[in-house]
């Protein structure tokens, strides 16, 4: 098991795209945050619909801003609330998965019950619950779809905590008198990482679908900030006369999941 | 492995497709929400519509009056409509998409015209006496209601007691509530004894006249005696009605049958449009009309709503006045204009709609059209603000066409050194929140009018239970009685200009905007005549061969 790798990572194409797709995407994210070409609130009458061109990328939209910059802001928005609700979401399943797994008994059956509760309904409408009880807002958006994205990882998790909590290293941990909690996160945790990090990665995934949705449906983020559902949703108005409009963030959303799904299938060659 | 990555695209592109079709969910709520709107003393849009729609370019025609063609007896239409109507009783329904149906159904002793003037129907000939008090309707001669029996002052006098609670305690139609009598002279007459006078309450008399005793009836099987007759009604599908052959108005209507039926989203609308499933569709956004200009007759005339930026005048720091009118200066009318509206929108500055001609003042340039920041900065370092401030909008979510303009408005006032936020809200919350707890610092809504000049201007008394602005004038009060009460036209003109005047220059709101109305038209179709209210009136619609 313990044999070193020459360049410690064996790399493969899945992670070499992933990480190229993924990279770019962060990267004008990161750009976005302290610069883009145009300002992404200032309005211009006689640049509305302008077709893409060199000055403007992807093109200008309804109120004459120029879709490039707003891709630029919406990717980072986008982004910031996925990785939220992954943080939320996994810490969340770690913890609970962990315990759980771990000690089993009624506390995992009820757990598990409520997951199972949860996953009954489709994770949008549920997600859309939470937001008309909370309120709309990127917060109460991050809240609500970690909530719903809790199960899958509680889930993951508690299955590794189950498979490993009999091996033979940590029956003997816990004869020689190692804590609970040593056992849990020394012990265990550190060996499920492999199949929790390809957890989170599709979970990101669903993530930025999750959240494009919810902005799509003007329930997400709210404008005048840019976000890649809120531009889709405002484009679909104008599909016919400036498809440009639309395809900018919808495209651009096929690059970001397609990007992370290749990371995560090169993530999880990596380990075999 | 090459698999892996298609199926992943087209997972990918399945996504954004299915996206693409949770919009008719959304929109098909924002319609229900809408009836609710109405009811609430016509807050916001009668139109119902998300996006009112706008006219684009040159080629649109300006209103009805350009559609030429002989008309031809027959035939039948489709007619899109956005929302389910809430009741088919004529005293009962309050949602505008319901009303705008049911104007072929029923009339009343008098029915407006497109000029936004009252025409006589049930009634032949009307007088008011000179106090203001009593009312004598003399009855057209030879009406009949859809089942066949004559009109009778029997059923003139049910129906007017039914709407003004004088029947069982319950006014149905609260302006009506000032009857205190309904005594029948004779057979053709009908003398109405009000308890207070008030110029406007003749146009409470478009209420609907329905059989004596049919009350109950009435919204499972409407009979009134308009152009169409009531045939079928589904929920969710839409209402069918056909020609009245005994009609009062000879030659009306021209088609034989008109299906009014439910499309909740503009989108579907658009297809359903294009395939020819649909030839009237009342509803177009600025796009839509760009999009169908070619293949339908696009006609644009402005809706019944006044659009502002409300102002909380009771709100830090919008209670002073220097302030709400450096907001007014800040504004940018025509790009809001070009933006929201597609440059066919009317824009206002006070609280009447242009098309009411014999009372409209145009106050315009007070804060003119353009955005003068200059002025604006003055005023607002005059009253302590020379950095600017923070400015909530509270905007309800569902309707689109507010939702654009407060991110014109917001980037408008940034200009300005006022820092605006927008805080989208559920329809039910606004009209909580702001509509009726007032606690709120600025709102992007409409306000419906109907064809009173008192209409609009009487919810911005300091009393008022509509003055959800807060707005506190004691010039206006005094000059909106005078006009309330005024009995000479001319006087009564000149007094409602003053009252618009005061509204204005103390900037008890920044007033933008009427949208306006866009509706798509079969091209062998003509005769769709505009209203000042918003009406879908089909019996002068006909086909053109």
């Amino acid at each position: 098991m313990d044999v070193k790798r020459k360049g410690g990572i064996k790399w493969n194409k899945y992670l070499i795209a992933g990480l190229c797709m993924t990279g770019l995407v962060v990267l004008l994210a990161i750009v976005g945050i302290f610069w883009t070409p145009y300002s992404t609130t200032s309005m211009s009458a006689s640049e509305r619909f302008a077709p893409p061109s060199l000055g403007h990328f992807f093109g200008t939209d309804n109120f004459g801003r120029d879709i490039f910059s707003r891709v630029m802001k919406g990717i980072g928005t986008t982004i910031l609330i996925s990785t939220l609700v992954v943080a939320m979401s996994g810490t969340a399943g770690i913890l609970i998965g962990a315990l759980t797994g771990y000690f089993g008994g009624i506390v995992d059956e009820a757990v598990m019950r409520i997951t199972d509760a949860i996953n009954g309904f489709p994770s949008i409408l549920l997600a859309l619950v939470v937001i008309s009880v909370m309120g709309t807002g990127q917060r109460n958006l991050v809240i609500s779809l970690g909530i719903v994205f809790m199960p899958s990882f509680i889930r993951i998790v508690r299955s590794e905590f189950i498979r490993l909590r009999d091996a033979d290293y940590i029956s003997r941990a816990r004869l020689m008198g190692v804590s609970r909690m040593r056992i849990l996160f020394v012990h265990i945790l550190p060996n499920i990482f492999s199949t929790f990090w390809v957890s989170v990665m599709i979970g990101f995934n669903n993530a930025i679908l999750a959240e494009s949705g919810m902005s799509y449906l003007g329930i997400g983020v709210q404008p005048p900030q840019a976000s890649l559902g809120k531009m889709l949703s405002d484009a679909q108005g104008y599909l016919t006369t400036a498809p440009w409009y639309a395809l900018a963030p919808g495209l651009t959303i096929v690059w970001i999941v397609l990007g992370f799904s290749l990371l995560s299938e090169g993530v999880q060659r990596l380990s075999r | 492995m090459k698999k892996r990555i298609s199926v992943l695209l087209i997972m990918a592109l399945l996504t954004t497709a299915a996206l693409g079709g949770c919009a008719g969910g959304t929109e098909g709520s924002s319609g229900d929400n809408s009836s609710v709107e109405s009811q609430t003393e016509g807050t916001n849009e009668s139109s119902g519509d998300s996006t009112p729609a706008q006219s684009q370019t040159d080629d649109m025609q300006e209103s009805g009056q350009s559609q030429t063609g002989t008309p031809v007896y027959g035939g039948s239409i489709v007619v899109g409509i956005q929302q389910d109507v809430d009741s088919l009783d004529p005293h009962k329904a309050t949602a505008a998409g319901t009303k705008e149906i049911l104007f072929n159904i029923f009339e009343g002793l008098v029915k407006p015209d497109e000029n936004g003037d009252l025409m006589k129907a049930l009634a032949s000939d009307y007088t008011i006496s000179e106090d203001g008090l009593v009312y004598t309707f003399t009855l057209r001669e030879g009406v009949k209601f859809h089942n066949g029996n004559t009109v009778t002052a029997e059923d003139v006098k049910y129906s007017l007691e039914r709407a003004s609670g004088l029947l069982d305690g319950t006014p149905l139609i609260s302006s009506l509530s000032v009857l205190t009598s309904v005594e029948i002279l004779d057979e053709k007459t009908v003398q109405v004894t009000v308890g207070s006078a008030n110029t406007e309450l003749i146009y409470s008399f478009v209420a609907a006249i329905i059989p004596a005793g049919s009350g109950e009836e009435e919204s499972g099987t409407p009979i009134g005696t308009g152009p169409f007759s009531y045939v079928s009604y589904k929920p969710q599908e839409g209402i069918v009605v056909a020609k009245n052959p005994d009609y009062w108005q000879e030659g009306l209507p021209y088609l034989d049958e008109v299906n009014f039926k439910i499309v909740n989203s503009p989108d579907t609308a658009l297809l359903e449009i294009k395939g020819g499933s649909i030839q009237i569709y009342p509803y177009l956004t600025d796009s839509q009309a760009g999009e169908l200009k070619d293949s339908f007759q696009i006609l644009s005339a402005p809706s019944d709503v006044v659009q502002a930026l409300f102002l909380n005048n009771a709100a830090e720091p919008l209670n002073d006045v220097r302030i709400r009118q450096a907001i007014c200066y800040a504004l940018d009318l025509d790009m809001v204009n070009e933006f929201v509206a597609g440059g066919g929108a009317t824009l206002v500055s006070s609280a009447m709609l242009p098309t009411l001609h014999t009372y409209y003042v145009d106050l315009t340039d007070t804060y003119g059209t353009g955005a003068n920041i200059q002025k604006a900065q003055e005023l607002m370092t005059d009253a302590g603000y020379p950095d600017g401030f923070d400015l909530e909008i509270t905007v309800p979510s569902n309707y689109e066409y507010h939702m654009q303009t407060a991110e014109v408005v917001a980037e408008q006032l940034k200009a300005a050194g006022i820092h605006a936020t927008i805080n989208p809200v559920e329809w039910s919350s606004w009209l909580s929140d702001c509509y009726t707890d007032r606690n709120y610092q600025s709102t992007i809504s409409g306000i419906t009018s109907d064809m009173t000049p008192g209409y609009l201007t009487n919810r911005f008394q300091t009393e008022s239970k509509k003055n959800f602005v807060n707005f506190a004038s004691a010039a206006y009060d005094e000059a909106y009685q005078a006009a309330a009460a005024a009995l000479d036209p001319a006087e009564k003109a000149e007094l409602y200009k003053q009252v618009q005047k005061i509204l204005c220059d103390e900037a008890g709101s920044a007033f933008i905007q009427v949208p306006p109305i866009t509706i798509a038209m079969d091209p062998r179709l003509a005769g769709y005549k505009f209203y000042p209210v918003y009406v879908q009136d089909m019996s002068t619609v006909y086909y053109t061969e």
